[in-house]
């Protein structure tokens, strides 16, 4: 606990000392950068000693605000959301020093380093509080440090934009957890401790634990990105430096998941339609997610959707666990519970990759726009095969990480179906379309992004300009793929950890729920061994294959001409033509805008253009007029401010002089 | 003793209705000026026979600051600001009087009903000390003119004053410093932005300032 306290105090250290050196060219980057590497570190050790030793650790301070309190706690659960927290965010420091490397002196990065130190030390602090109003402090710490990163290109009017939406949606949901924590802690002092709301659910205490339910799922949906609520997604990541967005979308959107889960275990025992609310929001969340993705032009306007959908995955594994927790189903609950977090740690992996792909991409090209770029994979080898491999776990195949989690929710959807309690396994078995269909649009989007961005012949010149980056930029890469070819093949021996975790959030103890992980890891070795057996064959195949063209002539030509003596790269699928089949299927729900001029006569004489754009439905059609209903009603109360201090102090006087005369009379 | 000190409470009442009254800058200050040193009075009049040296002390740093520092940085201001040597009022002279005998009863109903913690020096403290906060305030809304708005924050200032002189019987020393310093800091702070205002819009017409809102 002590090192992890300090590894806070080093990042925190880092940030202020590197926005003091701001002045200084290099100076800021180093200091920042070092202060989340020590601190990272540092924690890390007592991060994995919780994680596989399985005890707590806590430390108590007294802390003069009202209801406050010093209290941190290190247990398995947190500890399993410290892990992906620790290494992504130092991944990411790394990568972001030579990021934005090329606007040293240029701009003030001491600010940039200073508020992602904040943001990695506030996310650890979140999961660490044990007090509602550390947590609250915490929180918003987390919220604020993000909103001033996404806004770091802030002379860009959609930057700005981009920072308004998160800051009114974050803050939004801030309202809602706010009610919920006042709601919780009503019992007087101390009442707002973790420790005391935990025993008050045990008891079964709880008063309207249902409202407090849907008030953790409005608030934490928020940042986590539950799908009405998601719209702050693909505003800010595409605007924010992609390190940032690797941080905020791997990591920081998984502090509302910790959020709600913490809050499971002030409730008590939970009413079956949670769990269906959670089945529903992931469903529709991870539906919505993948088909809007789909749609997107944006290479990281696309990777934000597909956040909003692999929430919507871990939302599926939550509701899978909560309906067998309230049936008291074991295996449900064990598998929903599991393959949830499991994904958790996965999506951290490779959502983060695919982000810092996406990065190194943008830096070298200077565009997100996937229909500008092309023929990376030829510029850009490390880049491009990290982010394949980044494709194929996100999109659930097999062997890597992203399946894993999500056969670990399938199977407890089928062992859901062969409960005997019908209604829990009927509501369980709609999952299973679910997540199939979300799988197979999450790879059509990925060969789409993959092949229009990486294969094919560049389709601009600065595709065609592109290099491959620098070591700091690489090497992260590196280690997150291989994180995510780590994870899917040495799952069957490490999903015991989630034995602790699963027991924290469930309150079982742990050894009742082993059996049930066993029956996992027993499937899971089935799949190693699958997967190796066809590693072994593609390794074969390749050797073979250098073995025939060894002491041969081998010479390149175009991947496919078309048949034309002279192609360009403008006859080559875009992404918009490519994903067409499927959004067209989908039109009634994504109402993509296509601005369409023909080309008229024989020798057409002026340019004919096509375009589409896909905006967000709730954006257009929820929020946008809501929020202009909002502004007409209290437009009409714009008279109240003219600008002359002598009326804002009668107001005063006028509203104190009432409140007395109406006191005394 | 309580003679004198009905004496010094209306001759604030009296202050307080010749600033509503005044047409012209320079008389309102000297008015204010003069309000400061009969609170200083007023402060060793409530104590009766035993005054300490504490109290003495502290009677008068508050004249020396009120009486004398405060109008000559306010007729400073004036002279560098060039203004016109008028209130400029949004309540005309006559109108502010009879807004004032209206605050004046209020005050005086307030007094009878506001409970108090302890018992008061004299019947006339309490409605006193509401009629200088609400001509303060009154003086704040009503005038145009910045420098007049600072004069109203200082008679507001003095009611607070002679509400503490009337109720808290023995005030730490240090507490009764501070807020001294504070209200020296606030005007001499208001004077600096007197002086911005009028190098911005050329002028002390806080008129002007409407048109920064958004």
């Amino acid at each position: 606990m002590t090192l992890l306290l300090i590894g806070v105090g080093i990042m925190l250290l880092g940030g202020v000392s590197a926005l003091l050196a701001s002045g200084s060219p290099r100076l800021p980057v180093a200091l920042g950068i070092g202060g989340v590497a020590g601190g990272a570190i540092l924690g890390l050790i007592p991060t994995l000693r919780v994680l596989l030793g399985g005890q707590t650790d806590s430390l108590q301070h007294a802390w003069s605000v009202p209801y406050g309190a010093f209290s941190v706690e290190l247990d398995p659960l947190s500890a399993f959301f410290l892990l992906p927290i620790l290494t992504v965010s130092l991944l990411a420091a790394i990568y972001g020093g030579e990021y934005l490397g090329g606007l040293r002196g240029a701009r003030c990065l001491g600010a940039h380093h200073f508020f992602f130190n904040l943001l990695v030390a506030s996310m650890v602090m979140v999961v660490l509080a044990r007090n509602g109003v550390l947590f609250l402090v915490c929180w918003e710490l987390m919220s604020l440090a993000s909103f001033f990163l996404v806004t770091f290109e802030d002379e860009n009017e959609s930057a700005r934009a981009a920072g308004w939406t998160y800051l009114v949606a974050t803050h939004i949901g801030t309202a809602f957890l706010l009610a919920l924590f006042v709601l919780l802690g009503h019992g007087g002092a101390g009442a707002l401790d973790f420790a005391e709301m935990a025993a008050r659910g045990q008891a079964g205490l709880v008063d309207g634990a249902g409202l407090l339910f849907a008030l953790a799922v409005v608030g934490f949906g928020t940042k986590a990105g539950f799908m009405p609520l998601h719209i702050w997604l693909p505003e800010a990541h595409p605007a924010a430096p992609s390190h940032v967005s690797a941080v905020m979308s791997g990591v920081m959107i998984k502090t509302g998941i910790y959020g709600l889960l913490r809050v499971l275990t002030f409730l008590g025992a939970p009413a079956p339609w949670w769990g269906w609310l959670l089945l529903a929001i992931g469903a529709s969340s991870g539906i919505l997610g993948v088909l809007f993705a789909l749609a997107q032009h944006d290479l990281k306007r696309l990777l934000a959707y597909h956040s909003v959908e692999n929430i919507g995955i871990i939302a599926l594994g939550l509701g899978v666990g909560l309906i067998g927790m309230s049936y008291g189903s074991l295996p449900l609950l064990v598998l929903g519970f599991g393959g949830g977090l499991l994904h958790v740690l996965n999506h951290a992996l490779f959502k983060g990759l695919l982000f810092l792909g996406a990065g190194a991409v943008l830096h070298s090209t200077g565009t997100r726009e996937i229909d500008h770029l092309g023929g990376l994979l030829k510029r850009m080898p490390w880049t491009g095969v990290a982010f394949l491999i980044g494709a194929v776990a996100i999109s659930g195949l097999p062997p890597l990480n992203g399946f894993i989690s999500e056969l670990l929710i399938y199977l407890g959807a089928y062992r859901g179906a062969t409960e005997p309690r019908s209604l829990a396994g009927l509501a369980v078995l709609a999952v299973i379309p679910a997540l199939a269909l979300i799988g197979g649009h999450a790879t059509a989007c990925f060969t789409k992004a993959f092949g229009i961005v990486f294969l094919g012949e560049p389709r601009g010149s600065a595709a065609a300009r592109a290099h491959e980056t620098g070591l700091a930029m690489r090497v992260p890469l590196v280690v997150l793929a291989t994180g995510c070819v780590a994870v899917g093949f040495c799952a069957p021996w490490t999903i015991g950890v989630l034995g602790g975790v699963v027991a924290a959030v469930s309150g079982r103890p742990a050894g009742e729920l082993a059996a049930e992980l066993a029956f996992a890891s027993e499937a899971l070795s089935t799949v190693v061994v699958v997967s190796v057996g066809f590693a072994a064959l593609v390794a074969l195949l390749a050797v073979g294959r250098s073995r025939l063209l060894a002491g041969r002539q081998v010479s390149e030509s175009v991947t496919w001409d078309c048949g034309y003596a002279s192609p360009s790269a403008r006859m080559q699928y875009t992404a918009s033509s490519f994903a067409q089949p499927l959004t067209l299927l989908f039109d009634k729900v994504l109402r993509t805008r296509r601005h369409f001029a023909p080309p008229r006569g024989l020798f057409p004489l002026s340019r004919s253009t096509f375009h589409t754009a896909t905006p967000d439905v709730f954006q257009e059609h929820v929020y946008a007029p809501g929020f202009a209903a909002i502004d007409r009603t209290l437009g009409r109360l714009r008279w109240l401010q003219h600008g002359r201090v002598q009326l804002y102090v009668l107001y005063i006087a006028v509203t104190i002089l009432v409140l007395l005369v109406w006191k005394l009379g | 003793m309580t003679l004198w000190l009905d004496t010094l409470l209306i001759l604030v009442f009296l202050t307080n209705l010749r600033l509503l009254g005044s047409s012209r800058l320079g008389a309102s200050v000297r008015v204010v000026a003069l309000q400061g040193v009969v609170l200083g009075l007023l402060a060793l009049a409530s104590r009766g026979g035993d005054l300490t040296g504490h109290v003495l002390f502290l009677a008068a740093v508050s004249m020396a600051l009120k009486g004398v520092v405060f109008p000559r940085l306010l007729f400073r201001a004036l002279r560098e600001a060039r203004v016109r040597r008028e209130v400029e009022p949004f309540v005309g002279y006559t109108s502010s009087l009879l807004v004032g005998a209206a605050m004046l009863g209020l005050s005086l109903w307030v007094g009878t009903r506001l409970p108090l913690p302890t018992a008061v020096a004299s019947p006339v403290v309490v409605p006193v000390a509401l009629f200088t906060i609400l001509s303060g305030l009154f003086l704040i809304v009503s005038r145009k003119k910045a420098l007049t708005q600072v004069l109203g924050y200082l008679v507001l200032e003095n009611g607070i004053y002679i509400f503490g002189v009337a109720l808290a019987q023995e005030a730490p020393l240090i507490v009764e410093l501070g807020v001294l310093l504070d209200v020296f800091v606030a005007v001499f702070v208001m004077g600096i932005t007197m002086f911005h205002i009028n190098r911005e819009f050329d002028d002390l017409d806080t008129e002007q300032m409407a048109s920064l809102k958004d």
